[in-house]
This record gives C-alpha cells, structure tokens and sequence, in this order.
C-alpha cells in the first residue's frame, strides 16, 4: 500500500469512497421513487375496472422494480455505515441534528418500504386485490417519505439551521425548522421531480423498444400513456422548480451559485454568457462570449440591477472546484429541456404512436439520460458545497476519521470492485426482463 | 433520560438478533443442510418474506446509535473498521443474493448466489459475535477515541469465542425457524439440525457466560443488583427449554424459546456493560458511556417520542406478516405462485 499512502491520503480517499458509495447508491434510488408510484397507479386501475392488463402491467413493471429495489437496498446499508466508519468526527459533532434524521428515516418509512415490498411481491395470491394495491401505494409513500428525510439531512448540511454550538458540538434547538426550511423543501421536490421524470423515460423507452418490434403492442402503448402523462407534468414542473433551486443558493450558498455559473467578479447588472467556459488555472473563464446583460441577477433575484457576488469575493481555499459544478449544472438543465422537449411531443403524438418510429427509437436511446441527469445533480450538489461538509460550519477535511490509509484504500478497492459488478449483474438483469416482456 | 436510552438500545440490537438470527441461521446452514435445489428453494422461501423487513431493525439500531449517542456511534465504527466493512459487504451479498439468485435458470449462476448467501450469513454471525465481544471486554481505545492497535487486536479470544457463540444461536434458531415453515421430511431434519447443534450451543454459551466472569465486568452490575442475574439465567433456562420442545417436537414453541436464548443473552451483556457503551482497556476514564456519548435532551426527547409511537406500530404490521406467511411452504405453491 506505499503507493496508495504516497499517492493519496484518507482524506482523498475517503471522499473518494463516499462519492462511488452515494453516486452508485443513486443508480437505484430514482427508478425505486417513480417506478413505485407508476405501478401503484397501474394497479390501482386494475382494481378499479378489473381489465386484466392492467394486473399484468403491475406485474411485469413491478418485477423490475424488484430488480432494482434490491440493489437500492443494500447499497443503502453502505451509506449508514460510513459516516461512522469515514467521517467519524462528522458524525460526533453534528450527530445531534443529522443522526437523528436517519434514525427517523429507517423507524417511520423504510421500515414500512421494506416490509411491505415483501407483501406486495409474495402476496398475489394471499391478500385480496385491493390490499394489495394498498401494499403498493405503501410501499410509494414509504419510499417517498424516505426520500424526504434523507433530504432533509443533506439539506441541513448545505443549509444548517436550528442548531448551536454547545458542548463543542451542534446541537439541536429547532427540530421543527429543520425539517421545515425552505432548503430542504425545494431539494426534496427537487429530487423527487428528477426521480419521476428517470422512472418515466425508463417506462417510455421500454415500451418503445417494445412497438418498435410491433410485440404486445396494445400492452406497451398504454403503459406508455400512463408513463408519458407523468413524464410531461414532472418534466415541465423541474424546470420551473428548478429555477427556485438556483435562486435559493443566492442567499444560502452563494458560492455554489457563483462556481455554476463560472461568475468571478462581484458586479451587479451580471450578465449570462451563452458561450462560457472557466479555465483550470487562475481566476478567469477562457471564453466569454455572448453575453445577456443582467440576465445572470436577472434569474438569481429577479431585478436586473442586484449585485451578484463573484467568487473573487471569497479566498481561494473557500471556493468549490469550479468547471465540475460549471459542467454538470449545465448539462442538468441542458437535459431538463430536452426531457420537457420529448414529453411535449410524446404527449402529443400518444395516440399515434406506430407512426414515429424515429422518435420510439430517440426514446430508447434516451433511457440512461435522465441517469446521468440524476447524478450531474447530486454532483453539483455536494462538490458545489465544498470546501465544507456542513456548509459555513465544518469543514470536510476536519470531518474524516482517524483512520489508516490502508483501510480505505483497501475498502474503496473492495467496493469498485463489488459494486461494479453487481451493478453490471443488475442491469443485465433489468435488461433481460424488459426484453422478454409481460407474460401472458 | 439517557439510561432509558441505553435500554431502547440495547433492546433493539437484541430485536435485531432475534429476527435476523434466524435469516442467518437458515443461509449459515444452507450448503450444509439442503439436498437438492427443491430444498434449497424451500430454504430460502423460508425467510424470503421476512428478511429484508427484519434487516432494518439493523438499519434501526445503527440508526439509533447515531442518533442517541453519535460518539459511541462514531468511535465504534471508526475503530471496528475493518471488520465493520467486510460485514457490510457480506450483508450485501446476502442481501443481493435473495432477488439474483432465482432470475437466471443456470446451475452455476444459482450455485454463485447459493455461496454468497452462505457467505453472507454465516459472517455477519461472526462478526456481530466479535463486535459485541469487543464491545463487552473493551478495545484499546486512547481519550480521543483512536483504536491503540490494528485489525488483530479486535480478535481477542473472548472477542472469538462470542463470534462462535452468535453463529450457534443463530444457527439452532435458523434451523427452529426452518421447521416451523416446512412439514414431512424437511421438518423433521430441520428439528434434527437444531437438536444435533443444541450440545454445541450450550458448551459454547456456558464457555461464554463463565469467561465473561472471567475476563470482563459484566457481573459486576448483577452483583451490586441482583435482579440482573435474571438474564444470564433466563437465556440458560430458555436453552433448557427449547430442548425440551424439540423433544416434544412443537417447533413453534421451540423458535420462541431460542428467541428468549438470544434475548436473555443479549441483555445480560448489556445489562452487565451499562452505563458503558464502548469500554477502553487503557483506561476507564477513556470509556464512552451512555452519558457522556449521549445526544442532547432535547434531541433524546424527540427521538423518544417518536420511537415510542412507531416502533409498536412497526411490530404490530412486522407480526401480521408473519402470520400471513409463516405458513408451511408447499414446494407446487412455490413453483407455481410469486417466489424467490
């Protein structure tokens, strides 16, 4: 291990594992939020008008929900773990507030999610229809609440409110202000919003590898339907809500909004470049051109003429690494246009489908966009707030454990190497049984 | 405040191992107990309806620990690294294992799954074992909660010999669990297994509860309180127990016993560790207790309240899923309904 001790430190490393941990961990949480309340709607109709497609739909859907919810379980496990094992001194010193939403997390919801996946997945034949529907719907709203209170914790570390420091430490005085600020409200929507939008691409695509083979077609168009009309109203809504996420940053995280937005100097009247790109080194972006004037204070705080802070306003030491939250911020919106784009036009053409086999085959294609979509997000998130772990309180590299470099090195070497192939065994498998259909 | 949270703790690792115990027991025993796929399938359908639902009392508990005593949490998993890792890597194994296992109709892809689900049980058994073996003898740890030692260092010979004592708990209570859920022949080996494990568990457990009066301090609270002997006694009387019931062959009132073996023996090491929480055997004074790890009031309060409505609710829906699968498993049923 000399290389690895020469090469990196725990700090490096850690960091390093955290982000395999959570992006991997990400592969799966989406597709679990949209896809559970897409077969729970399926369901639903099956219960209401009997019509047996429907049960088929929810069974062929569910079954790669499973697929995919087993994964999204495990690697779940991982992330508890390593905020104890890698960032120790986090964990004591803000364990008070951020603890506490975790418990909450596993006792309130994943509990139910867990248990009652088991009951939706056993119980076809031993509960009546309408409570397993019910099972489903749980399973949704756990899935989703999960989902709120695993925001509500990484809201409070880009955002920390209702705390003190007391007893060398932060600990909680406003419970009801954490869970409520408005930081954490629009980072759950927001996440919520791109996990529906991926679940609806990934039924849209299927299905349309499906009609463009002309199998199941009656089956596969109203999957579609169902699909596109939650797709269109989530894709229209993220960008809309999108916005008030990047507004927010201005009075919360101004510098993540200022790294985004490769803005260097604070000037009001800040302009939007069309044509931008940051460079590496120094303080400056390598091209500037087109500029919108007012545009960039404009969209942050609705005035033309309000003072935009540059990131020349804060030392080096305290900005975050610029062209990564520069790339994955754009490539994020450029995607949700795109995303709003095709559920436009899907929704359009719905009832029409057979007769644009082009765009059938653009939907295919467009199955692991709305993935790395996901991920640019969660990129922008967590690197635009460093150099902090808890932003304006700790600072990452005071977070990690006091552990040997040979342990991490050793434990991220382990998790590449399971994870990489369980991810492959896991999307062989989705892949297999999106292929081979429904069933009769 | 704190001590009724030490109880909560302690009280939900020791659910945990009550429910889990028996999902590792059943993947610890599979290699070694199943003839032929049939049986293989039987077994893991015996805990496919359960496990992931008894696997969160895990997420629960480690969930608790941060929350009601974040340094405790963050000492316990920083120092116990190594072996907390390879632990989550075979609960993940285990985990994936359930759901892979069955997509793919090959012979070497299910005999893949079979391993790593065995691998999967059998070491998460030993490595809780050690992890509350080192928890109750104590770990070199300085005043900032840095482990004085290496990987070696945590597998003390009562640190082993608790790591044997878990996967023999879980083992007789798989194997109890497993003849609750199959009739016939199945029924009858699973009722043997438990019998022909039983002599070693109770060398194993008797060997763990006088070493603990050796080599740790765990008697010491019963000593100036005697109504704590109440634990190591019941789980002996609960292992007497379940022999009994084997020998009556009533499997369901056997399962019950070994689940008071795991809670009795559970509680004795807890009861006995209060008010430590993570002993250092440099020095007391470098020990984490219940109060000086714990949260603030408030935080303990909101917790408190919280646990205390959902917790019985969670047991109340986790009880009517075992009724409505704990059911004997029909091998046609298995074939033709929605099955691992």
């Amino acid at each position: 291990m000399l290389m690895a001790g020469e090469l990196m430190d725990v700090l490096t490393l850690s960091r390093l594992q955290f982000a395999v941990a959570t992006l991997f961990h990400f592969l799966f949480v989406p597709l679990t939020l949209g896809l559970s309340v897409l077969v729970a709607i399926m369901e639903t109709k099956w219960v209401r008008t009997g019509d047996e497609t429907y049960r088929r739909m929810a069974k062929f859907w569910g079954k790669l929900f499973l697929i995919n919810f087993a994964l999204g379980v495990v690697t779940g496990l991982t992330l508890e773990f390593q905020f104890g094992t890698n960032w120790s001194r986090y964990s004591m010193y803000v364990g008070d507030v951020f603890g506490s939403l975790l418990a909450i997390e596993a006792a309130v919801t994943f509990f139910l999610e867990s248990t009652f996946v088991a009951v939706w997945f056993f119980g076809w034949n031993r509960i009546s229809p309408k409570l397993h529907c019910v099972s489903m719907w749980l399973i949704a709203i756990a899935a989703n609440l999960s989902a709120f209170w695993i925001l509500v914790a990484n809201a409070w570390m880009q955002h920390p409110v209702g705390y003190v420091i007391r007893n060398g430490r932060a600990e909680l005085t406003d419970f009801w202000a954490v869970i409520s600020q408005k930081f954490a409200i629009l980072e759950f929507i927001h996440t919520i919003g791109g996990a529906y939008i991926l679940a609806g691409f990934f039924v849209l695509g299927i299905s349309s590898w499906h009609l463009l083979k002309l199998q199941n077609v009656e089956f596969f168009t109203r999957s579609f339907k169902i699909a596109i009309a939650f797709t269109l109203i989530f894709s229209i809504f993220e960008i809309a809500q999108g916005h008030m996420n990047a507004e927010i940053l201005q009075e919360t995280q101004p510098t993540k909004l200022a790294a985004m937005e490769a803005h260097w100097e604070t000037r009001p009247r800040a302009p939007l470049y069309l044509l931008l790109w940051p460079r590496l080194d120094g303080e400056m972006n390598a091209i500037e051109a087109l500029p919108v004037p007012g545009m960039l204070s404009l969209l942050a705080t609705y005035s033309t003429q309000s003072v935009i802070k540059g990131l020349k306003e804060w030392p080096a030491e305290l900005r975050p690494p610029v062209l990564p939250c520069f790339l994955s911020f754009r490539f994020m919106v450029g995607m949700g246009f795109l995303f709003a784009g095709l559920s436009i036009f899907g929704f359009y053409v719905r009832n029409n489908l057979l007769a644009y086999p082009w765009f059938l085959k653009t939907l295919v294609f467009a199955i692991p966009l709305p993935y790395l979509t996901n991920e640019a997000g969660w990129i922008l998130a967590e690197l635009g707030r460093q150099p902090w772990i808890v932003y304006g309180v700790m600072k990452t590299k005071d977070a990690v454990s006091f552990v040997s470099t040979a342990q991490v090195f050793t434990s991220l070497i382990g998790f590449i190497v399971l994870y990489g192939l369980l991810g492959f065994a896991d999307f062989m498998l989705l892949f297999k049984f999106a292929r081979k259909g429904p069933q009769k | 405040m704190e001590t009724i949270w030490f109880f909560l703790w302690a009280l939900l690792w020791t659910i945990y191992f009550m429910l889990d115990g028996y999902d590792l027991g059943i993947g610890s025993l599979l290699p070694f107990f199943s003839k032929n796929e049939n049986e293989r399938r039987v077994m893991i359908n015996a805990m496919g309806p359960f496990w992931d639902g008894n696997e969160v009392w895990l997420v629960t508990a480690g969930g608790v620990t941060f929350a009601a005593f974040p340094k405790t949490y963050a000492v316990l998993f920083s120092t116990l690294y190594t072996p907390l890792m390879i632990l989550l890597f075979a609960l993940i194994l285990r985990g994936i294992s359930f759901e892979f296992r069955g997509k793919i109709d090959d012979r070497r892809w299910r005999r893949l799954w079979d391993g790593c689900l065995t691998l999967g049980s059998i070491v998460p058994g030993f490595l809780f074992g050690v992890t509350f073996g080192n928890l109750f003898q104590g770990i070199p740890i300085d005043e900032s909660g840095i482990l004085r030692g290496d990987f070696f260092t945590l597998l003390s010979p009562y640190a082993l010999l608790s790591g044997v004592l878990f996967v023999f708990l879980f083992v007789v209570h798989g194997a109890l669990w497993l003849a609750v859920m199959t009739d016939e022949e199945m029924h009858e080996r699973s009722l043997s297994a438990a019998r022909g494990a039983w002599p070693a568990l109770v060398s194993v457990l008797v060997t763990f509860l006088v070493s603990s009066a050796l080599t740790t301090d765990l008697y010491q609270n019963a000593i100036n309180r005697p109504v704590l002997f109440l634990f190591p006694v019941l789980s002996v009387v609960a292992l007497i127990a379940t022999r009994t019931f084997i020998g009556m062959r009533k499997p369901v009132q056997a399962f019950a016993s070994s689940a008071i073996v795991i809670l009795g023996t559970g509680m004795f090491g807890f009861t006995g560790l209060y008010p430590n929480m993570l002993l250092s055997s440099l020095n007391p004074q470098f020990s984490l207790t219940a109060f000086n790890s714990a949260s603030s009031a408030l935080t303990l309060k909101i917790m408190l309240g919280i646990t205390l409505v959902v917790i019985p609710i969670v047991i109340a829906y986790q009880s009517w899923v075992h009724v409505l699968f704990g059911k004997k498993i029909r091998l046609e049923e298995l074939k033709e309904g929605e099955s691992y």
